[in-house]
């Protein structure tokens, strides 16, 4: 993938596909410390001790229509290759937790991209599920979450209206502008 | 400097959402389908998408609903989007965002199949 967002937007997919009605996004980046880690969280089926320790081999994939799984073994390469790396944990029936952490100054590292998009894409095709995205940058913070904005606009459906989508999306790219210090575009 | 969005002025757009379900009531008159498997997202189905809700939101219409499927098996043909309208789904292939926002404009709102990028039919 050729933006972390992307790669975001992977692995909250995998979370849905889980099942999960929960699902916790949280991006944290220092510069001073050079990190970047992005942990999902979410309370989905989850996998059993034996499937966590062949996720990375691209040849497993709980897909019915392909053979090849391609996304967490290829993040991987990348972290690993940046300064970092990426852990899994999972428990069958509870869920599943994924951190990927790289050196924030690596050159190889992938720019963040249009995150602002992906967090749209998940609430736009997801709205009934709780999702919560907190995004810090150097000691600035900015928190969304499903449920709360579900309060505000009534209910899921209202979720659906495009209105409310398009207002949502330039919401969340106002505010990564602001936590990247106005200049940059959120594509740090 | 323009002023940053409060999450409060959401709360005004709730009668807007409100009026709009209350208009199309029940069921969509037309789904919106994205493939959202990993190779959907890397071809650019992300993108397919954000142009779908501008172009739907340019035109105010809202008789739409957006969902997402996984994955078809069709990787050589994503980004794959699919409109379901007057009973019959149609698989468009390759879908950009310039695309994206021509199949709204012709088939999710006027009716019109966009034959050229059709892949297939159920």
């Amino acid at each position: 993938m050729k933006e972390l967002s992307l790669n975001i937007l992977d692995i909250v997919e995998n979370s849905i596909k889980s099942g999960a009605k929960n699902i916790n996004l949280e991006i944290e980046e220092e510069n001073k410390k050079d990190f970047l880690i992005i942990t999902v969280k979410d309370d989905g089926k989850g996998m059993d001790d034996e499937f966590v320790k062949i996720i990375f081999d691209p040849f497993t994939t709980t897909s019915t229509n392909k053979k090849v799984g391609l996304g967490l073994p290829l993040l991987r390469e990348e972290a690993e290759s940046c300064g970092g790396g990426i852990e899994i944990q999972s428990k069958k029936g509870k869920g599943t937790i994924v951190v990927v952490k790289f050196k924030h100054s690596h050159i190889d590292r992938p720019p963040m991209g249009d995150l602002a998009s992906t967090i749209l894409t998940i609430i736009a095709t997801n709205p009934e599920i709780n999702f919560s995205y907190v995004h810090k940058v150097n000691g600035k913070v900015f928190k969304l979450s499903t449920k709360e904005i579900r309060e505000i606009v009534g209910d899921a459906a209202a979720l659906r209206d495009v209105t409310i989508l398009k207002w949502l999306g330039d919401y969340v790219r106002e505010n990564i502008k602001t936590l990247y210090g106005g200049e940059r575009s959120g594509k740090n | 400097m323009e002023k940053i969005k409060s999450i409060e002025e959401l709360r005004k757009l709730r009668e807007h959402a409100r009026e709009s379900l209350k208009v199309r009531s029940g069921e969509a008159k037309v789904k919106i389908m994205v493939s959202m498997g990993t190779v959907g997202i890397a071809a650019g189905a992300r993108d397919a998408l954000m142009a779908i809700i501008s172009e739907l939101e340019k035109r105010q219409f809202h008789d739409a609903q957006i969902v997402e499927r996984g994955s078809l098996g069709l990787d050589k043909e994503e980004p794959v989007v699919a409109v379901e309208r007057d009973n019959k789904t149609v698989f468009y292939g390759k879908v950009t965002p310039e695309m994206a926002r021509e199949i709204v404009a012709q088939h999710v709102i006027n009716g019109q199949i966009v034959s050229e990028w059709v892949i297939a039919k159920e």
